[in-house]
């Protein structure tokens, strides 16, 4: 399927990556041929068939929920980014609006 | 000693000999990987290498020590490991220091096993070429102008070129495998479920399995005797003894029944030296006793499409986590999402790009069905099919790679050619299955790998027929005869 740069666009929007120009014009393109391969799965009848997700014959793992040592507090932001750290917390910018 | 012994069995020969100590070994390999020209490795941990081997010396000579003990090992730089950095290959991770380490790691560190370094990848281990890290491309010690595969590449050359006796990689759609088959090593992945994933960054979680390369069957039976087992921290997992892996390499091919699937000969783009390797292979087979019988496997030409849905669909969703906020790499906006949108714009390459845009689409509304839930019902079908094959057979035996190791940059800008490399190591992943490739000559001068399949948890079963091709054949002894500068 030939996939239109506003579809690349789009994608690349929900997955928050940035992209130059150049990169979404390359990624059309490339992409266009990866999905028209992909598409030649219409051709195999799956009515009847339910899906995998995993081929492992578990599910619902449950265990007791005991208390273990986990990380310490510095351990846990000792890898925060460049100016990502203030004290005890991850430095994050503002997710809501103030309210007016 | 100038050379590495070749096998795990040798060195821990020369080492309960007293022939050599730990340290030596550490330095041996040390040296070599230093000097390795084929960019290999991220970085060399020399003086956590030595520490091991001292360990490792003492428990030697206290007479109790387990078979790794004293060993040189790679490991692939997306597996973590305490205090020591873990990449990814990606420049999104550059600098990240795991605060603690995979389970197989410490499996490995509780053995004595010696680790050197971290070894080169593509970028999260996507790839098949090893040219999408962002530290460089690793080149094959066959050829320096050709790639070694991928993605677990650094980890099969570090193998290939005697740097290490063993390594760990990681296999998603062939990633050790097909290194395996291009450097002329053995490669092995093992069933879904066998080996904890605890510390190992996530590529596709329903696909993903660690697994060892080294020079013999052998080795690999016994690193994955050291990694396999139930992890309280991996709720994937099946709990299933492993004491049958070294069981029956010395029985021979006797009785046994070999299935040829006809579909994997029959690819486009199959390299005629390649077929005639394997073609050879299979009249060792039938030398040594084993019945072939062709078998049809009619998907495995939809394995591709099946794999280039979901593969990227849990790509985009585990590499979500790469925001900038608890650790890697932050490029800071005007406003959050600018600074997600920076941060990944800039920290992830091209390849994990396309990869993350095709997995959105492929999950975003309007086109899940078609494309998500599709790929997962023909997997369903995919394994019905194997499971019926294996009611007749057991194990296949296949091509690993239609090509032989091809020059560097010949595939970069084409993204289906490249990724037509793992056409037959990928069914293997969608169906959960143990995979191993092993060394069955050359063509043109480059080694070429023949793959053995078995049913789920069978590896035993796969070791038996690999190491019976071992024994009648001296291909696995070829090496490349390129120095290292």
């Amino acid at each position: 399927m030939a996939l239109d740069r506003s579809v690349v666009e789009k994608a690349a929007g929900l997955a928050r990556i940035a992209l130059t120009p150049e990169e979404v014009e390359r990624f059309t393109g490339q992409l266009s041929v990866v999905l028209t391969a992909v598409e030649r799965l219409k051709e195999v009848d799956t009515e009847k068939v339910s899906p995998t997700a995993s081929v492992l014959p578990v599910s619902n793992v449950m265990r007791e929920d005991e208390i273990r040592p986990g990380l310490s507090r510095d351990e846990a932001l000792a890898n925060a980014p460049k100016g990502g750290r203030d004290g005890e917390f991850f430095r994050v910018q503002a997710v809501l609006e103030d309210r007016p | 000693m100038r050379e590495l012994p070749r096998s795990i069995r040798e060195a821990a020969e020369l080492l309960r000999t007293r022939k050599a100590s730990a340290l030596e070994l550490a330095e041996l390999a040390l040296d070599r990987s230093h000097r390795d020209a084929h960019n290999a490795w991220l970085h060399l941990t020399d003086d956590h290498a030595r520490e091991q081997a001292r360990a490792a010396d003492v428990q030697l000579r206290q007479g109790d020590a387990p078979l790794l003990a004293g060993i040189p090992w790679a490991c692939k730089d997306i597996i973590g490991t305490k205090r020591i950095p873990t990449t990814a290959g990606s420049r999104i991770l550059e600098g990240y220091v795991p605060p603690y380490s995979a389970t197989v790691v410490e499996r490995l560190d509780a053995r004595g096993a010696v680790m050197i370094g971290k070894t080169n990848l593509d970028e999260f281990a996507m790839g098949s070429s090893n040219e999408n890290s962002a530290f460089g491309p690793v080149k094959n010690p066959w050829r320096a102008d050709r790639v070694p595969g991928g993605s677990s590449g650094g980890s099969a050359v570090a193998v290939a070129a005697g740097e290490v006796v063993f390594s760990l990689g990681t296999d998603t759609g062939g990633s050790i495998r097909q290194p395996a088959a291009l450097t002329g090593v053995v490669g092995m992945k093992p069933t879904y479920g066998r080996v904890p994933r605890w510390g190992v960054v996530a590529f596709a979680s329903s696909l993903d399995q660690v697994g060892p390369f080294a020079n013999t069957v052998e080795d690999v039976a016994i690193v994955c005797e050291a990694i396999f087992g139930k992890d309280p921290n991996d709720a994937t997992m099946v709990d299933m003894p492993s004491d049958d892996l070294r069981r029956d390499l010395d029985k021979g091919l006797k009785g046994m029944r070999l299935g040829v699937p006809k579909e994997y000969f029959s690819v486009k783009g199959m390299e005629p030296g390649v077929e005639r390797a394997v073609r050879d292979a299979l009249k060792v087979l039938e030398r040594e006793g084993a019945k072939l019988e062709e078998v049809s496997l009619s998907l495995t030409d939809h394995g591709l499409a099946v794999y280039y849905i979901i593969q990227p669909a849990e790509a985009s969703s585990n590499l979500a986590r790469y925001d900038g906020v608890r650790y890697g790499l932050r490029v800071e906006g005007p406003d959050l999402i600018e600074t997600y949108r920076r941060t990944r714009g800039k920290g992830f390459g091209p390849e994990v790009k396309r990869r993350m845009i095709l997995g959105t689409y492929a999950l975003s509304a309007g086109y899940y069905d078609a494309y998500y839930v599709k790929a997962q019902k023909v997997r369903t079908l995919i394994k019905d099919e194997y499971d019926r094959v294996f009611e007749k057979v057991d194990a296949l035996v296949t091509p690993t790679s239609p090509t032989v190791a091809f020059p560097i940059g010949a595939k970069v800008n084409d993204p289906l050619s490249m990724y037509l490399n793992d056409i037959f190591t990928l069914p293997v992943n969608i169906a959960g299955l143990p995979g191993i490739s092993v060394p069955c000559g050359l063509s043109e001068g480059l080694p070429v790998g023949l793959q053995i399949i078995a049913n789920s948890y069978q590896e035993g079963t796969m070791f038996r027929v690999a190491a019976a091709y071992e024994r009648a054949t001296p291909h696995h002894l070829e090496r490349p005869k390129e120095k290292a500068a």
